[in-house]
C-alpha cells in the first residue's frame, strides 16, 4: 500500500539561538511524556518531531534558557 | 538467566508507571523492607509522567477529621454511583485519606490552611465537604522524584511494558516489554507486580479531531488494561464510561471544583444554573448533556459576576496547575473571564477509576484477580479516586506487594510465550507498505465514538463492535518506520481491546444506570433486579472475551435517606415560577 507525507503545523517552537541543545542538553526532550522532541541533526537544536502534542508544557517550564514555546495545537485554536 | 538471547532483569517488585499511584507504590514498597528490589518502569519520564505531569490544583475527595468522617465519604461515594461500589475498599480509602494527607504535607506538598492552621476544606459535592485546594501543587513530581531517589528505587524510563506474565500456577511472574527510542525488547522476572498506568484516556476522539487533544495523558491510552485483560486479571464495570465536563475545545476540566467554592457556576445559554451540584457524577453529566443538546445549550462556566479580585485568584490557580497552556487558549480566544461565559463541552469516552468507576477489579488490598498482581490509581477499579486515591492505593498496592513477594522465589518463566510476544511487538517493524499507526489509531476512536459514545443503542453498538473487530483483522498491516512509530503501534493494539471491551462491556449490561456514563436508550430505565451488581469481563480458557456478573458486597455504611440523593440534581422550578 504506497504512502503519502503531510506537511503540519506543529505546536512546539523551539528558539535555536537560546536552545543550548547542541552543548549536551536533553532537559525538554526528556521530561516530554509523549517522547515528540528530537535533536534535529541537521542543527544540533531540540525540534518537535511529532505533531502528538497534550500542551502540558513541562518543556518550557524546565528549559534553562526559555527557548521553548508551547502553543495551541492550530486545530484548537 | 537468558530467554530468547535477551538477558532477563530479576526483581522481587516491579511497579508499571511512574505517574501518580506508581512512585507512591515504590518507595512504599522500599519503606516495607529496604532490601526488596523494587524497580519503577515508565513510558515517558518519570520526572514529568501521568495526568499529574505539571502538578494539581486540588485534592477532591478528601476526608479530613472535623469536616466528614469516613463513613459519610463512603456513603457519598456509594449513592453518586447508583450503589454498584465495593464499599470495603472505599472504606480502606476513606481510612487513609487523612494520614496520606499527612504523610504528603510532611513531605513538602503545601494545602491550603486557614488562618487558624486548618486545612481549608470547601465544599463541592452534593452531600458533604470533601475538597481542598492546594494552589502550590505545582511541585508534586518533584517531590515524588526525590523520595524515589531517597529511597533507591530502581527507575528504568522510556519502556513500554505490552504483556504481563505468568507462571504454570497461575501467580504472576514479570513483564515483557520494549525501549520506545531503540525498540530493544526488554523481558523482567518479578515475584510481585503492581500496575500504575493510569487511564484508558485515547479510546474515544475529541471533537476537535486532534489526537492527542484527550482529557487524559494521551500516554495513559490503555496499555494497563489491555495487559490485565490479556494476563487473565477481570475487569469490572468497563460500561461505565468515563465522560466528563471540559471547556470545549481545551481538554482541561472547566472546573468547577476551583471556581465553585469562589462563586462561578455550571449555566446555560441564558446564565442560569440547572444543576444542584458540580461535582462529577453520571447524573450529573447527563443533566448537563440534556442542557447541551437542548434549547438552553450549550452549557458554559459563568464566572463574569465575580469580583475583579476572584477573578484573579481564579485565573491564578486554573493558568499555572494542572493544565497551564489554558490561559493561552483563552488569550487566543480573547475570551476574558470578566465579560464572557466560557463555552463548555463532554469529553470523549474512557475508562478511568479515577473520575467514575470502571478498571482492573482490585479489593481492598489492592490484589486483582491474578496472584502477584496489584492495581492502583485510574486503572484500577476503585471508584472517584483522583489523585489522593492514586496515592493512597499506591500505598495499599506497596504493602501487599512486598508481603506477597517475601514469601515467594523467583517464578520460572514461560519461555514459549515470551518469544510469541517477541514476535508481536517487532512485527510491525518488518511490515513494508503498511498502515501508519495514527491512520489506524484515528479509525477506531472514531468508530467509538461513532458508535458507542452515550446515549447508547443496541443496534449501534453492535456494528460498531463489528468495524472494530474488522480494524483489529488489519493488524498485521500495522507498520512502524521507527522506534517511536512502533510505541504507538503498540499502543493502538492496546487501543482496540479497550475499543472491543467498551463495546461488548456496554451490550453487556442491559440497562441504563450512572446517568450519561450507561444510557442506553433501548433499556432507559435502571434495573436493580437483574443488574445490581458489577459485571465481570474477562478472557476465558479459549481466549475469547467473557462477561459474567459479581455481586456488590454487603455494604458497611447503610446509605439511609440519602440514597437517592443524586437521582435529584436538576434545579427545580419552584411551582409558581
Amino acid at each position: 500500500m504506497p504512502t503519502a507525507t503531510q506537511r503540519t503545523s506543529v505546536p512546539v517552537i523551539v528558539d535555536e539561538d537560546k536552545c543550548i541543545a547542541d552543548k549536551g542538553c536533553t532537559v525538554c526532550i526528556d521530561v516530554c511524556p509523549l517522547d515528540v522532541l528530537w535533536i534535529n541533526p541537521a542543527t544540533g537544536k531540540a525540534h518537535m518531531r511529532y505533531d502528538e502534542c497534550w500542551y502540558c508544557m513541562p518543556c518550557e517550564a524546565d528549559c534553562p534558557t526559555d527557548a521553548v514555546k508551547v502553543e495551541i495545537p492550530y486545530l484548537l485554536r | 538467566m537468558n530467554v530468547s538471547n535477551i538477558p532477563v532483569i530479576d526483581t522481587d517488585v516491579l511497579v508499571i508507571g511512574g505517574g501518580t499511584a506508581g512512585p507512591m507504590a515504590a518507595v512504599t514498597a522500599k519503606e516495607q523492607d529496604p532490601s526488596l528490589k523494587v524497580m519503577l518502569l515508565e513510558k515517558a519520564n518519570v520526572k514529568r509522567s501521568g495526568a499529574i505531569s505539571m502538578g494539581m490544583d486540588g485534592l477532591n475527595n478528601a476526608i479530613v477529621p472535623g469536616h466528614s468522617t469516613p463513613e459519610q465519604y463512603v456513603k457519598e461515594i456509594t449513592i453518586a454511583n447508583d450503589g454498584i461500589v465495593h464499599q470495603p475498599a472505599l472504606m480502606a480509602y476513606a481510612q487513609r485519606s487523612f494520614p496520606m494527607i499527612e504523610k504528603l504535607d510532611s513531605w513538602g506538598v503545601h494545602f491550603q490552611k486557614d488562618e487558624t492552621g486548618d486545612y481549608d476544606m470547601k465544599k463541592v459535592h452534593h452531600l458533604g465537604t470533601y475538597v481542598l485546594p492546594m494552589p502550590e501543587g505545582h511541585n508534586v513530581k518533584k517531590i515524588l522524584y526525590r523520595r524515589l531517589r531517597r529511597n533507591r528505587v530502581q527507575i528504568e524510563n522510556r519502556y513500554q511494558a505490552t504483556r504481563l506474565l505468568k507462571d504454570a500456577d497461575g501467580r504472576i511472574a514479570g513483564m515483557v516489554g520494549v525501549n520506545t527510542r531503540t525498540a530493544e525488547p526488554i523481558i523482567i522476572r518479578a515475584k510481585a507486580v503492581i500496575m500504575a498506568t493510569g487511564a484508558a484516556g485515547r479510546i474515544g476522539l475529541p471533537t476537535s479531531g486532534y489526537l492527542f487533544g484527550t482529557y487524559e495523558n494521551p500516554a495513559n491510552n490503555g496499555d494497563g488494561h489491555a495487559m490485565a485483560y490479556h494476563v487473565g486479571a477481570d475487569l469490572a464495570n468497563l460500561e461505565c464510561f468515563q465522560i466528563n465536563p471540559l471547556l470545549k475545545d481545551y481538554n482541561g476540566p472547566a472546573c468547577a471544583y476551583v471556581t465553585g467554592p469562589l462563586g462561578g457556576f455550571t449555566a446555560n445559554s441564558q446564565g442560569e444554573r440547572f444543576i444542584e451540584c458540580d461535582y462529577w457524577s453520571g447524573q450529573m453529566m447527563l443533566e448537563f448533556f440534556k442542557e447541551l443538546e437542548g434549547g438552553n445549550g450549550p452549557v458554559f462556566l459563568k464566572l463574569d459576576h465575580l469580583a475583579e479580585e476572584t477573578i484573579q485568584e481564579i485565573e491564578t490557580v486554573l493558568h499555572t496547575n494542572e493544565r497551564p497552556s489554558r490561559g493561552r487558549f483563552h488569550d487566543g480566544r480573547e475570551t476574558n473571564y470578566r465579560q464572557n461565559m466560557v463555552e463548555m463541552h463532554i469529553s470523549e469516552v474512557g475508562f478511568c477509576s479515577g473520575h467514575s468507576a470502571s478498571g482492573v477489579w482490585v479489593d481492598e488490598t489492592g490484589a486483582t484477580t491474578v496472584p502477584g498482581l496489584f492495581g492502583a490509581g485510574d486503572m484500577a477499579s476503585v471508584a472517584h479516586a483522583y489523585m489522593l486515591g492514586a496515592f493512597v492505593y499506591g500505598q495499599i498496592c506497596g504493602e501487599s506487594a512486598a508481603a506477597f513477594a517475601k514469601e515467594r522465589d523467583l517464578p520460572a518463566l514461560d519461555e514459549a510465550f515470551i518469544a510469541a510476544e517477541l514476535e508481536r511487538i517487532q512485527a510491525p517493524l518488518k511490515v513494508a507498505d503498511g498502515i501508519p499507526p495514527s491512520q489506524m489509531e484515528y479509525k477506531v476512536r472514531r468508530l467509538v465514538n461513532d458508535y458507542l459514545q452515550p446515549p447508547k443503542v443496541t443496534k449501534k453498538m453492535e456494528i460498531g463492535l463489528q468495524r472494530i473487530l474488522a480494524v483489529r483483522d488489519d493488524l498485521h498491516l500495522l507498520q512502524a518506520t521507527d522506534p517511536h512509530e512502533l510505541l504507538r503501534a503498540l499502543e493502538v493494539h492496546s487501543i482496540i481491546d479497550c475499543a472491543e471491551m467498551a463495546a461488548r462491556a456496554s451490550l453487556y449490561r442491559t440497562e441504563s444506570r450512572w446517568g450519561l456514563y450507561h444510557y442506553r436508550v433501548d433499556c432507559p430505565e435502571q434495573n436493580d433486579a437483574d443488574w445490581f451488581c458489577h459485571t465481570r469481563l474477562y478472557k476465558d480458557e479459549n481466549g475469547n472475551m467473557a462477561h459474567g456478573k459479581r455481586p456488590v458486597a454487603p455494604y458497611i455504611v447503610e446509605l439511609g435517606e440519602e440514597k437517592d440523593a443524586y437521582q435529584k440534581l436538576r434545579v427545580q422550578k419552584a411551582a409558581n415560577a
